[in-house]
């Protein structure tokens, strides 16, 4: 417990740890830290910027996706629109081909029947004539009575 | 307790509490002393060579290891020991930063310094009071004080550095006349009042090393007292007392060293303004 030269060493010790610690510790720990403290603010700078450009990134897909989205969707109506008119217009085609084709073979028909009705007339005409003068037992003149069988056959 | 069971316990104390000294004896010269009544006698020409031994090598462990540790520090990811260093170190430079409010680079490797080297030979405490005296006596050294905050000479020699460097602050911010009149017109500014005044801050200023001094050798010494006091329990009841008096101690110990470390700063923060 007493006081002696303990003290003064003990100061100076004191002094040249101090000293040491200044000169030789303080500095390269303080440099350490405060670097390590700068990457970490600029790592995390960085990161906030990255994050933020990622969101501008994903906003712009976004945009891409839904104007593509309604690009696709307006062809599709475009095709569909024009599908429909390619069968319409088919369908209107066909059914005017349909119709042409009918009217030709009703002509045809008509014909025909016009043909078979002339040549029955014709021949109706002269089996009336065949059956007056059988009837008749004489020749009929065919000159005179023509006109009244054909009048005949007309009405048939 | 090696000893323990042969000595009186007034003995054993008080052989525990006796430092190795080697001095000047007005009898035997330059001695080592064999007892008390020698190491008194020997006055204010004598060392205490454990003191001094053990504040050395902590005082060398601490500026090695920071310096190794400081050397090899990485800015990238820390190992386990620069982390702690470093957590070490954060901690004293938010201290200083928070209770220094001028610039003043000497602060904060002082503050470092005071906080580990006082913590390292605080720690010593933990070790049982026996070992090393037991091992020393081993090797016919019979004194062996290892934590060198319990000797008044190793705190008081510290607390004297902080005031060596509050005077010259005091000195150098505030020059001679700027000091005298803070000393002379602080509290009341009238001129009547300068030797109260004088006397108040004269006082104030002194009781500064006293304070920081006697706080942790007070502390230190008196838990060192009721270690050895356990130790003089029956063996299988020493751990009962021991453990938890040393598990209240990891918290004195920390918190002594930083006492010591913010009072200091807070002096030398008080010597840097000027009013």
């Amino acid at each position: 417990m007493n006081i002696n030269m303990t003290l003064i060493g003990q100061t100076i010790a004191f002094a040249i740890f101090v000293w040491f610690c200044i000169k030789y510790v303080w500095p390269p720990i303080s440099n350490a830290l405060h670097e390590r403290q700068k990457r970490i603010a600029d790592g995390l700078d960085a990161a906030s910027r990255a994050s933020r450009d990622l969101e501008v990134a994903q906003e712009q897909a976004n945009q891409t996706l839904r104007e593509s989205k309604e690009q696709a969707s307006e062809i599709l109506e475009q095709a569909n629109n024009r599908s429909a008119q390619i069968i319409e217009d088919a369908r209107e085609e066909a059914r005017a081909e349909g119709e042409r084709m009918i009217d030709g073979a009703r002509a045809a028909i008509d014909q025909d029947m016009q043909r078979a009705r002339e040549e029955l007339r014709s021949q109706v005409a002269d089996l009336a004539v065949l059956g007056a003068e059988r009837v008749l037992e004489s020749a009929v003149d065919e000159k005179a009575h023509r006109k009244l069988l054909d009048n005949l056959a007309a009405e048939l | 307790m090696a000893a323990g069971n042969e000595v009186a316990p007034a003995e054993y104390i008080q052989h525990h509490l006796q430092n190795l000294t080697f001095g000047l004896h007005p009898e035997n010269g330059w001695s080592l002393a064999q007892t008390a009544e020698q190491a008194s006698d020997m006055g204010f020409w004598a060392i205490h060579l454990d003191t001094m031994g053990w504040s050395l090598g902590m005082g060398f462990l601490f500026i090695w290891l920071f310096r190794k540790v400081g050397n090899a520090a990485t800015t990238g990811v820390p190992g386990v020991l620069q982390s702690m260093i470093e957590v070490i170190f954060e901690f004293v430079e938010n201290l200083t930063r928070s209770t220094f409010h001028h610039t003043n680079p000497i602060i904060g490797p002082l503050a470092l310094t005071l906080f580990v080297w006082i913590l390292m030979m605080n720690t010593l405490k933990i070790i049982p009071v026996d070992y090393f005296p037991g091992v020393f006596a081993e090797i016919g050294i019979d004194q062996m004080k290892i934590v060198p905050t319990t000797d008044i000479n190793a705190t008081f020699g510290m607390a004297l550095g902080v005031f060596i460097l509050v005077l010259y602050y005091n000195f150098k911010i505030k020059g001679a006349g700027g000091f005298a009149r803070e000393l002379s017109l602080k509290p009341f500014n009238h001129w009547a009042l300068i030797p109260f005044n004088l006397l108040l801050e004269v006082v104030a200023l002194l009781v500064q090393p006293f304070s920081l001094a006697m706080r942790l050798f007070g502390n230190m010494f008196a838990g060192e007292v009721i270690f050895i006091l356990i130790a003089l329990l029956p063996f299988w009841a020493i751990w009962l007392l021991d453990v938890p008096w040393a598990i209240f101690h990891i918290l004195i110990v920390t918190l002594q060293a930083f006492i010591f470390t913010v009072l200091s700063v807070v002096y030398l923060n008080a010597a840097h303004e000027r009013h």
